[in-house]
């Protein structure tokens, strides 16, 4: 058992001392491992823990590093200046690109990096003012407070310092509010719209800071080669660093480094040893490292990290353990109380088409503050596209839907949610590598607002011990407070559709949708829930209810409404629809 | 521009987004079976033409030391999950195929490679050797890890891809090759001269489009293919055998991709990496197409193919900028035409 | 020194090299990647040289940085700081070659360049370049084009340092040789075919078409231009001489114009001429190891590395001990005061303003005629 504190204090002790001891062919190894590790930690955000797949970022490091070249041999800037020129330029273009791209969905988005990435290093290639092909040479050095770094051994602590900074930062951010947004962009996306997230947004953001740091390490490659050329920029080394991120391990910011350590040395040595061994007929160096690649691939398909936290039983230390967290601190509560009784939702002819198909037609009723209104019906009759279309998920087609007074209608389900309505889902949607914890705690992304600067520095730390008492608490609530540290993989299907009741709590909504909370739950635990939804009644929250279970549903709302092929057939009290023969026969068929 | 300046570009664009197609179409095939982005079908190009040029200058081609070194490793890959599984009733089958067709093959075109052989059976052996990289390939370096990511089945192609053309540069050098072509036919249409060789490329590429089009979907066998990237599991409960689908779709590939060679070899110069190149030209297509639509992916191909034409005329130093550029508002267009749930992507 | 592992040890002493080397090389080629074709027959020459480099036991120490500068920088680093070479030979790729002339300056460790290096990089006093300036290859091509009233020119050329390269040495002669030039096209390396800039070439009508490739991907403009029945001059450049071009161009380029060194007709030339004795002991070594017809312009450019080596070494070995900076330095200045140098491609005489040290020698101009290079007299 080691703890993970433990292996990166020794790592960081290994490359303090490198360049005292090591001869030059491991300085080298360890400096490009730096430079090119940089870029890595950005493609882990980007495309390991994002899940956007980008091929372009050798393309970014371009940026860097001719912005830099050029105004340091032309126009004789300072290099510091330089590269505060060469990121702003690399975010002006990502945004750029990241506005027109990152709408693309699934294999469209990798393709188009691939895309401009090539379109960047052609265009650089062919700009004489560039160097053309020849490239500019002559680059000075990096003066730091008067010390030249020049030599591979200054560089060495020059580039790590800033490998250092660039994951302390990152690291900070992904366990802060908005990296658990971060974390819900690959396989999480409507649940964190329905949560309040941007999701675009987090996306745009995310892509600019990939294309920061890759910037940076395109501007200290420039400064340490002294010469620079398109061919770093091309699709061959944007392919290379994302084999570091996937073999390192993509989903973990200790992969970036792992990658990129290990790709870079296998290179240098093959270079070095291989020829000995085979002679000099033929160079098979990228044979052999292609090949041993997909024999690492093999044996660990989630990347190298993983499989060395399991050989050495290494522990991270845990973000949220027990002992940090208090439950005296508050959250502030965000909407205000309603008066029972007040309409809060209302569906005025709402109606909806896919294509031929009229899935929802002409539906309208109202939910109001401190009651339970029951969504029923057989399957197949709207009842889930009804409660998308209310939360902005996929909107109507015609009709009005209101909320606390504003039209809802066509806003997005981030929007929604910033108004006071929250969900679960039908098919539960949680991040399973993360904790019971941090599941629930995404809930309250909207009650807080740390953005990305203080999060990376560490400065939100007292917002987030608020955010995680409630998120206890809302476990309290439901139940599940035992099992907080588990990961949300692990739980029962039961639990985690529990789970989803207390991040939808964590929202502090006003009105709570749920679908289907019942499912899958034991008699116990639905008894639980219903005392839950009966207590939520009471403090004035609004609650649409999607049940199959008549039992539950019948002692436990106050109104109902009856779906079938789309269309509302009833709506009344428990009692008048139990004895509705139109609701009879929509469920039980009729006798003639 | 003239009339005539155009119309001899847009030939030009055709006959090259023909082969793009045909690319394309072995790009999609894979994925839609195995959900592998197949990178290295222009590498089987390029190692198809190379070894048509090695046996007409009567040399052995190199391609056979690959393919005895892939039937080594997937041999005894094969030998040992039988043997773990305790089936070793398979053990004659699997050898005959992962050995002893290969090594007969390899040991076959040795013994043939110095004699000259008529031209239609160099095509063949040809093909047959390419096409036996398909499912060795698929067995050393897919199948341990087919239910991965695609990612990870992407960074493997990639890997693959490199190895590839590694040693298609020590197997080949460094140097082209062009083959002697099929029909020296001429005909003449208006400005246009049409040769025969580039009609063969149109009609092959064409009837491969319609056959792998209506194959899969209107045929219970191609539908099964399809079923088993879809879900590996549900499929193989179906009684669906997804290692042979994938194996099948390799070879289907590889055949698709040595076809594709033999036709654009006496066309123009093939180098060991010219695979690469054309490759990602296919693979913007198949993008287009979705990565599951055969005719849009042809379409796909004839576009890029006339951007390139056309843009190698107007400003030919920027013209991988124009292709790479124009492509994105056409990735724009066929993204937002689809609908994709959350469950497509992980 | 506290150095590799003991399995490192045991490799390098099984590779059979004299352990006592007292001169120690570094070779940087591009053996893999685009440039491959280039770099293969380069490192190739090194395979075949003498064991002895003026009078020193000598080690060579070849290294691949797949046409990749940043390799090359990196190979460049390692080979002087840890294995303490005396002279860096390479790269053979234009970008390769100049970002080694940095660190050759920064470690002051003299360079011989197997490629041309950039402008700025060819002011750098460590380095040396073998391969003639690209002013004065294509210098015999405008010489041509004047005398047979060549007005307007076309040029299609590789995108990269290489077509960058011998346009601005076609553009250098254009005034004085009375040429226009009227079109100026692109294309890459792998590309399959070049129809529209040849079609954009056709439409300006010119007298000469100059083809700025390398390699056998060097011949395709020339081929397309023929299958569009084109029957105006084609001159290409120094950067296509070797068989594989011819092979690849076949009937299509017959008549095709090139300079190179004299070492490609090196049978053709008369006793007199002063490259033809090396050229011939060049010939025999590489193709004795490689095969009849394999000689090519650029293992000749390598041997040509050596024989300046060769003489300078001696110069320098008596002044200080290899191994040393001392050496590095007496090596740099040997090289700079290289006389009458009589190499395959040239005769060298550098001097504290020439690096490149050839002149009007080092070029002629042949033509392809059933399949092999002739001499234009």
């Amino acid at each position: 058992m080691i703890r993970s504190n433990y292996l990166y204090v020794f790592f960081a002790a290994f490359i303090a001392i490198a360049p005292v001891f090591f001869p030059e062919s491991v300085i080298t190894i360890v400096n490009y491992a730096g430079l090119f590790g940089l870029v890595s930690i950005g493609l882990i955000l980007l495309t390991g823990i994002g899940g956007m797949t980008s091929f372009g970022q050798a393309a970014f490091v371009g940026v860097g590093a001719y912005t830099s070249a050029y105004l340091c041999t032309v126009s004789q800037w300072s290099p510091w200046i330089a590269l505060l020129v060469g990121v702003a330029i690399a975010v002006l273009i990502a945004l750029i690109l990241g506005s027109l791209t990152l709408k693309l969905a699934g294999h469209y988005l990798p393709l188009s990096t691939i895309a401009w990435g090539l379109s960047l290093y052609y265009l650089a290639g062919n700009l004489q003012f560039l160097g053309g092909h020849s490239g500019i040479s002559a680059v000075p050095s990096i003066s730091f407070f008067g010390i030249a770094i020049d030599s591979g051994r200054s560089f060495t602590y020059f580039v790590w310092v800033s490998v250092g900074i660039a994951l302390w930062l990152s690291s900070n951010l992904l366990n802060s509010r908005e990296g658990r947004a971060i974390r819900c962009l690959k396989g999480g996306r409507t649940m964190a719209a329905a949560m309040g997230v941007n999701v675009p947004l987090v996306k745009l953001k995310v892509f600019v800071l990939a294309s920061v740091l890759a910037a940076v390490s395109g501007w200290m490659y420039v400064h340490f080669q002294r010469f620079v050329n398109p061919t770093p920029f091309g699709l061959n080394y944007g392919i290379e660093y994302l084999f570091m991120t996937v073999l390192g391990g993509a989903g973990f910011l200790p992969g970036a480094i792992l990658g990129s350590g290990i790709i870079t040395a296998l290179r240098e040595w093959l270079v070095e040893y291989l020829p000995a061994l085979v002679g000099q007929n033929g160079n098979y160096e990228t044979v052999v490292l292609a090949v041993l690649i997909i024999f690492i691939l093999h044996r660990a398909p989630d990347g190298l990290w993983p499989l060395l936290v399991k050989l050495l039983k290494i522990q991270e230390t845990s973000k949220f353990s027990e002992a940090n967290v208090s439950t005296d601190v508050l959250l502030e509560r965000k909407n205000a109380n309603h008066s029972s009784g007040e309409s809060l939702l209302v569906l005025e002819h709402v109606s909806k088409r896919f294509g031929g198909l009229l899935a929802v037609n002409d539906v309208s009723f109202k939910v109001k503050a401190g009651e339970i209104l029951g969504l029923i019906g057989p399957n197949g009759a709207g009842k889930s596209t009804t409660f998308n279309l209310l939360s902005g998920v996929n909107p109507a087609s015609t009709g009005k839907v209101t909320f606390l007074g504003q039209d809802i209608t066509n806003l997005q389900s981030y929007q929604v949610a910033k108004l006071g309505m929250s969900r679960t889902f039908q098919h539960v949607q949680l991040l399973p590598n993360l904790t019971v914890l941090e599941n629930v705690a995404i809930g309250a992304y909207l009650r807080c607002d740390a953005g990305y600067l203080k999060s990376m520095l560490h400065l939100e730390r007292d917002e987030e011990s608020r955010i995680i008492s409630e998120s206890i608490r809302m476990l309290k609530r439901v139940g599940l407070d035992k099992q907080a540290y588990t990961l949300a993989g692990n739980l029962s299907l039961g639990d985690q559709r529990i789970l989803e009741i207390a991040r939808a709590l964590c929202s502090d909504p006003v009105l709570l949708l749920l679908d289907e909370p019942a499912a899958g739950l034991r008699l116990k635990e639905k008894e639980e829930l219903a005392k839950l939804l009966q207590q939520l009644r009471k403090e004035g929250m609004g609650v649409l209810l999607v049940e199959h279970d008549m039992d539950f549903v019948m002692g436990l709302v106050d109104r109902i409404v009856v779906m079938e092929f789309g269309e509302k057939i009833a709506e009344g009290l428990p009692e008048e629809i139990q004895n509705n023969p139109v609701v009879l026969e929509a469920y039980l068929g009729s006798v003639d | 521009m003239d009339l005539t300046i155009a119309a001899l570009l847009t030939q030009d664009g055709v006959i090259t987004g023909a082969v793009y197609a045909l690319l394309a179409m072995g790009i999609v095939l894979v994925f839609s079976v195995t959900r592998v982005i197949f990178v290295p079908q222009g590498d089987y190009v390029a190692y198809a033409a190379l070894t048509m040029a090695a046996l007409q200058a009567g040399k052995t081609p190199g391609v056979i030391w690959l393919l005895l070194i892939l039937s080594g490793m997937a041999s005894l890959m094969e030998l040992s999950s039988l043997i773990r599984t305790k089936s070793t009733s398979k053990i004659p089958k699997a050898m005959g195929l992962y050995l002893g067709i290969p090594v007969l093959l390899a040991g076959a075109t040795y013994a043939l490679a110095s004699t000259a052989l008529p031209l239609f059976f160099q095509a063949v052996l040809t093909l047959t050797l390419v096409s036996c990289m398909g499912p060795l390939l698929y067995r050393v370096a897919y199948r341990p890890v087919a239910s991965a990511s695609v990612l990870v089945l992407l960074i493997i192609s990639v890997a693959v891809h490199l190895a590839i053309t590694g040693l298609g540069l020590i197997l080949f050098g460094a140097e082209g090759s062009r083959t002697t072509p099929y029909s020296d036919a001429r005909f003449s249409l208006g400005p246009l001269q049409i040769t025969g060789q580039s009609i063969c490329v149109l009609l092959a590429t064409g009837l491969a489009i319609v056959a792998l089009y209506f194959f899969f979907t209107h045929s219970i066998r191609g539908k099964a293919l399809q079923a088993t990237a879809v879900n590996r599991v549900g499929s193989q409960l179906m009684g669906i055998r997804s290692n042979e689908a994938g194996s099948l779709a390799f070879l289907l590939s590889a055949m698709i991709g040595a076809l594709s060679g033999l036709l654009i070899a006496p066309i123009t110069t093939i180098f060991y990496d010219t695979g690469f190149l054309i490759g990602l030209k296919g693979f913007v297509a198949a993008i287009v197409g979705g990565l599951f639509s055969y005719p849009l992916a042809a379409a796909g191909a004839l576009l890029v193919g006339l951007m390139e034409s056309f843009s190698s005329f107007w400003a030919s130093a920027f013209k991988e900028v124009f292709v790479f550029t124009l492509i994105l508002p056409v990735l724009l267009w066929r993204s937002l035409r689809t609908h994709h749930s959350e469950e497509d992507e992980e | 020194m506290k150095r590799k592992s003991l399995i490192a040890l045991a490799l390098a002493s099984l590779v059979a090299m004299s352990v006592q080397a007292q001169v120690k090389v570094g070779i940087i080629t591009g053996a893999t990647g685009p440039g491959a074709s280039l770099g293969i027959p380069y490192k190739n020459t090194f395979t075949v040289l003498p064991k002895t480099l003026g009078g020193e036991a000598v080690q060579y120490i070849i290294m691949d940085d797949g046409t990749d500068p940043t390799n090359a920088v990196k190979h460049a680093r390692k080979l002087i700081s840890e294995d303490k070479v005396d002279l860096i030979i390479g790269s053979s790729s234009v970008p390769a070659a100049t970002s080694i002339t940095d660190i050759a300056s920064e470690l002051k460790t003299p360079q011989i360049a197997l490629s041309p290096v950039g402008p700025a990089a060819s002011k750098n006093p460590w380095v040396f370049t073998i391969p003639q300036p690209a002013a004065i290859m294509m210098g015999a091509v405008a010489d041509h084009m004047k005398v047979n009233n060549v007005k307007n020119v076309a040029y299609i050329g590789f995108s990269d340092a290489w077509g960058d390269l011998v346009l601005n040495g076609l553009k250098s002669h254009s005034d004085a040789a009375g040429i226009k030039i009227v079109a100026e096209e692109r294309y890459g390396r792998n590309d399959t075919s070049v129809a529209g800039q040849i079609l954009k070439i056709l439409s300006t009508n010119p007298d000469a078409v100059v083809v700025g490739g390398s390699g056998t991907p060097g011949a395709l403009p020339h081929v397309t231009l023929a299958e569009r029945g084109y029957k105006g001059k084609v001159y290409h450049n120094h950067g296509v001489i070797n068989k594989d071009f011819l092979r690849v161009g076949g009937k299509n380029i017959e008549g095709g114009f090139a300079p190179t060194g004299p070492v490609m007709v090196a049978e053709q030339l008369p006793d007199s001429n002063p490259t033809k004795k090396a050229s011939l002991e060049f010939t025999k070594a590489y193709e004795g190891a490689f095969g009849a017809g394999t000689r090519n312009a650029f293992a000749a450019y390598s041997y040509d590395a050596y024989l300046l080596a060769n003489s300078a070494v001696a110069e320098a070995a008596k002044k200080a001990k290899a191994g040393t900076p001392e050496f590095r330095q007496a090596l740099r200045d040997a090289l700079e005061r290289t006389k009458n140098v009589n190499g395959t491609h040239a005769v060298y005489n550098m001097t504290t303003t020439d690096h490149a040290g050839v002149d009007s020698r080092a070029r002629v101009l042949v033509v392809i005629e059933n399949g092999d290079w002739k001499l234009v007299k």
